[in-house]
């Protein structure tokens, strides 16, 4: 069974990859920003066959309380995958990649949240995959930010992802599952464009020289400029007509 | 590990840092002197010390026969896990690993596991159904900074100290024949890690290094100078592409001379 799908070209002659992609194509985001009516903020991302909710209670009382710091809040994050969002069942208990996900995506969030204007308190974030198709740490970060804005959590700037990585020797954006699974490397990448452009998470996985990697971070940063456009537009899709009702 | 530092010892850090000093006399890209001692646990099939200036880390591989993934029939095994046992610092407690345990032994494991360190291919016993498991247990015994480089290095030095035994498969089942081979190991991966604290990056952070950086970044690098391996961590803090790209080169540097101390070829 393995054997048959190591034959499956991931990129054709043409250039073209499994799902028709340009090598340096997004696959589709589609974003919605207040999907959630009991949290004080959500967003919903599809980003190819990635389903992923986020919602964000707080600043709130900090839980467990001794976790509370003196001089700002707490953000805490939690990434979970559904047991029905992947091929083979996954176990509801947290796993640990889904422990070390949490950790590196509320680190790639902190910069850009004024957490010093909430001390004690805590911001709490659930991250709630319910289908998975490669790259998730990025689509779940892109819809945790919407997330926080939608709650009022004042930011400096959204904060966005994208991967990029390298199969069949080709230098690929937005890595799909089975890219991520047979290719060569895998470099998931978050941006926040205030004060000025700045990158708040970096991870990969694979082989690369330094050239491909800085060919590939600089790829990835083109993605998260991309995707930016459209958090803005899921933001203002909620927003605008709220505003118009308001003030007409 | 979020210890309250003093106000004052940030701003000596700092201020340190901005005329390319440290506390402890350092260059801002010299690493502290390492010690590696292989062998030390006899019991374990392999084992390395290694001591980054006051960072004891102690790694043991055990090996063990199991079933293979489905997925990679033909492979054997690796599985990497951390402790931070309470004796390496007053900020570790007992319990089950915590998130920074967890992204220790996931950054170990990528490091070893995406350079090729083991010839996984290798250890395969009956295909489909038995293999080699090899298990690098990662034991930080005392902890002053740069916790992932130490841990890596000591990885690295204990499997290429480690033997295991001389298994075969007769009608079906495993036997142990008498002696030892070793463990195949065909990469050599290298981890640096940088801090970057008041706007410059610093290589090897000391652990009140760690407490007042902005943000952490660690780079694993092949025996061929390939990039295998990333993990951007510790502090809120971000890095601009320079500094990553800067981060790259000089880490590939790095690696290569730090190589040597661990690989006697």
């Amino acid at each position: 069974m393995p054997k048959a799908q190591e034959k499956q070209k991931l990129i054709d002659k043409e250039g073209k990859r499994i799902d028709g992609r340009q090598l340096d194509e997004l696959r589709p985001v589609k974003l919605e920003v207040g999907v959630l009516s009991s949290a004080d903020g959500s967003a919903y991302i599809e980003w190819g066959k990635n389903k992923i909710l986020a919602a964000v209670f707080g600043p709130r009382e900090a839980h467990p309380k001794h976790l509370s710091l003196p001089d700002r809040a707490l953000l805490q994050c939690r990434y979970h995958m559904a047991p029905f969002s992947v091929e083979e069942r996954k176990s509801p208990a947290p796993s640990r990649r889904e422990v070390e996900l949490s950790k590196v995506i509320r680190q790639a969030l902190e910069p850009a949240v004024f957490l010093e204007y909430y001390p004690r308190s805590s911001i709490d974030l659930f991250i709630e995959v319910l289908q998975a198709d490669g790259g998730t740490r990025c689509a779940s970060l892109t819809v945790a930010a919407l997330a926080l804005a939608d709650a009022g959590i004042p930011m400096k700037d959204l904060v966005v992802a994208c991967a990029a990585g390298k199969a069949e020797g080709k230098l690929i954006l937005d890595l799909s599952d089975s890219e991520d699974k047979l290719g060569e490397a895998d470099v998931p990448v978050a941006l926040m464009s205030t004060p000025q452009e700045a990158i708040t998470l970096l991870q990969m996985d694979g082989t690369l020289s330094v050239e491909e990697f800085e060919q590939v971070v600089s790829m990835a940063l083109n993605g998260c400029r991309q995707i930016y456009k459209l958090q803005k537009e899921a933001l203002k899709a909620k927003y605008v007509p709220l505003k118009e009702e308001t003030e007409g | 590990m979020s210890e309250i530092v003093a106000k004052v010892k940030q701003k000596q850090i700092e201020q340190l840092i901005t005329n390319d000093k440290r506390l402890d006399d350092r260059g801002l890209t010299d690493y502290r002197e390492m010690q590696i001692e292989p062998g030390l646990i006899e019991k374990a099939e392999g084992s390395a010390l290694v001591k980054l200036g006051k960072t004891e880390v102690l790694v043991g591989i055990k090996v063990e026969v199991g079933e293979p993934f489905p997925d990679t029939p033909e492979e054997g095994v690796l599985t990497v896990n951390a402790e931070l046992l309470p004796l390496a610092s007053p900020s570790f407690e007992p319990g089950p690993p915590d998130e920074n345990s967890i992204e220790l032994a996931r950054v170990v494991d990528r490091s070893i596991r995406e350079s090729k360190a083991i010839a996984v291919e290798e250890l395969v016993l009956e295909a489909g159904k038995k293999v080699i498991v090899v298990f690098i247990d990662v034991y930080v015994l005392n902890h002053d900074g740069n916790l992932i480089d130490a841990s890596v290095t000591a990885g690295l030095a204990a499997l290429l100290n480690a033997k295991i035994p001389n298994y075969v498969v007769e009608e079906g089942e495993v036997k142990k024949k008498t002696g030892y081979k070793q463990l195949p190991i065909k990469n050599y991966p290298i981890a640096v890690t940088f801090a970057k604290i008041n706007g410059k990056l610093v290589v090897d952070p000391l652990l009140e290094e760690e407490q007042v950086m902005d943000a952490r970044l660690t780079m694993t690098f092949d025996k061929d100078g390939n990039i295998c391996a990333i993990q951007k961590g510790g502090g809120s803090g971000s890095f601009t592409s320079q500094q990553i790209s800067e981060a790259a080169k000089l880490g590939q540097q790095i690696s290569t001379e730090r190589r040597k101390l661990v690989v006697k070829e």
